[in-house]
């Protein structure tokens, strides 16, 4: 992982899926506008999945930045390609976290910032939106414990 | 009236899993000729061939009906193939169940097998980012991340422990040691267990089950054949639960990175529809049950499962594995063959594997690893694409 995460070369792995603001990130989904229905990823087919909405205009929604930790894991191994791979020796175990959004009612995965191991979670706790770097230096969403620095 | 929706099980065969490094197709048929020799029925009076079909072993696979129908050698049956991920073997049977129903056939042969590709499984190369699978790898999230998950939140909510998970282990390992179609037979100790490294916090190695080849068969038909060749008390197939998950999705499902919304929609577990719908089906609840085989991909995921299928109260069912209640001889035991623990997943093969062990049972033929007087046995599996099955065995 690279702490220089705001660095003014950082690309996000992928366009489009979440904020660059280096204090407050936030993911990027779409809210059908009928059912108010949010999707994160954001739905592309312009249909609703809502069995009972016939929706099929949407409109580009931030995601709440903090939520609470539903439950924890990690990778004790490193993740086959296409994560970003490092020499075995340098790769260093990283915690995941599932952390439920209140507002949009669901529950959003991603890799926890480095230097956060699983020790230091529980479930229940506020976790919130931060940027981290892969291995190749692009940027991706990590969940951190809120209020921790960054 | 849950009678004249029965099916019989005149037959079931199965090619031990292990990992053998050779085609499926003669796993299959070493299944499907045990099945028929199991059955009394010739292969050539079988009027349908349902294959369960895996995209993994490339064409053949894909039309795994005619191919197996094929290698037994072609006799002019009807034929289908069916792909559900985990659950292709249980569609097999329900196409099977209303070919018979219909009365378009009377005996049916339903047949998965599958050979394990060499090396890690991975998503293709190249830039994918509408592909779940492509996102997830990117961002270090692995198959065991799911499991991990459940697990974790298991002991966050219900006070589930390792030493919990670790004797769902133990205890498939017992049950599988004198099965003679499992791959691992041996008499695992916790103390194992939590010497195997950690995959995902909280699950270990030896928490998380392999991937295996395999093949399972059986031979089904309409009670009123099964009474014309001497096998009416034959153990039947009272319900086969294919149901879709219902939007929104409660828990994260693998490859994906978010649940549903469940702004506009409840969220709703998927898993727990299934067996729902399957005693809804059999007109049975779970107090009938004698036992089950359910699918434990982990060894936390077997204590999920026992909840949604109603054999427990939410949160209770590490109460059940403690008291020893789900080892055979319990009042209700779990995993008799040993499970995927002592199997590893044979993809298409696995949810029939699940009811030829309670063919056996059932019938009182499941040697050391019997369940006394078993009468009813039900099976859960959950797979990829919203794809799961619960059926029911009953006699
Ligand atoms: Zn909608």
């Amino acid at each position: 992982m690279n702490d220089t995460v705001a660095g003014c070369n950082a690309q996000p792995f992928l366009e489009g899926w979440f904020t660059l603001d280096a204090e407050r990130p936030q993911l990027l989904g779409n809210r059908c506008v009928a059912c108010g229905t949010v999707y994160f990823p954001k739905l592309k087919s312009g249909y609703c999945r809502n069995p009972d909405c016939d929706g099929e205009r949407f409109e580009e929604t931030p995601l709440s930045r903090s939520g609470a930790l539903w439950s924890y894991s990690n990778a004790a191994y490193q993740p086959p390609e296409p994560y970003a791979q490092v020499d075995k020796d340098a790769f260093r175990p990283f915690a995941i976290a599932a952390v439920e959004l209140d507002k949009e009612k669901m529950i959003v995965l991603g890799a926890v910032v480095a230097g956060v191991g699983v020790e230091q979670l529980k479930v229940g706790m506020t976790m919130e939106l931060k940027l981290g770097a892969l291995a190749d230096g692009k940027l991706t969403w990590m969940w951190a414990p809120a209020g921790a620095q960054a | 009236m849950s009678t004249t929706r029965d099916i019989a099980i005149l037959g079931a065969g199965m090619h031990p899993w292990g990992k053998w490094g050779r085609n499926f197709v003669e796993y299959g048929v070493v299944a499907a000729r045990a099945a028929l020799a199991d059955a009394g029925v010739p292969w050539r009076d079988v009027q349908f061939v349902s294959g369960a079909a895996t995209i993994r072993n490339g064409y053949p696979g894909q039309v795994a009906g005619a191919t197996f129908a094929q290698a037994l050698g072609w006799q002019g049956a009807q034929v289908n193939t069916s792909y559900a991920a985990c659950a292709s073997g249980s569609q097999a049977l329900a196409a099977a169940r209303a070919k018979i129903l219909a009365g378009e056939c009377e005996v049916a042969l339903v047949i998965g097998s599958d050979t394990t590709p060499k090396g890690f499984l991975k998503p293709q190369p190249g830039d994918r980012p509408d592909d779940p699978d492509w996102v997830r790898f990117r961002i270090g999230i692995t198959n065991p991340t799911y499991f991990a998950l459940y697990a974790r939140r298991r002991m966050a909510m219900y006070g589930d422990t390792l030493a919990d998970f670790a004797a769902v282990k133990v205890k498939n390992a017992e049950h599988g040691l004198s099965n003679p179609n499992a791959r691992y037979r041996k008499a695992f100790k916790a103390d194992e267990v939590a010497a195997s490294p950690i995959v995902a916090d909280p699950l270990r190695l030896m928490d998380i089950c392999a991937t295996s080849d395999g093949a399972a068969a059986l031979i089904v038909s309409s009670l009123a054949y099964a009474s014309r060749i001497g096998k009416a008390n034959a153990p039947r197939v009272a319900a086969v639960s294919t149901v879709t998950p219902s939007f929104a999705s409660a828990l994260v499902e693998m490859p994906d990175i978010a649940t549903d919304s469940a702004i506009a929609a409840p969220a709703q577990s998927f898993r727990a529809a299934l067996p729902r719908k399957a005693y809804e089906q059999a007109g049975i609840g779970p107090e009938d049950v004698s036992v089950a085989e359910v699918y434990d991909l982990s060894t936390a995921l077997e204590l999920d499962w026992m909840e949604d299928l109603q054999l427990c109260a939410r949160g209770e069912a590490a109460h059940l594995l403690r008291a020893g209640e789900t080892r055979i001889g319990g009042r209700i035991p779990v995993n008799p063959s040993g499970g995927l623990a002592c199997f590893g997943e044979a993809v298409p093969a696995q949810a029939l594997a699940q009811v030829c062990e309670l063919t056996w049972q059932l019938r009182g033929q499941a040697g050391a690893r019997q369940v006394a007087d078993a009468k009813v046995g039900i099976t859960a599996n959950q797979g990829l694409f919203g794809h799961g099955s619960s059926v029911i065995v009953k006699r």
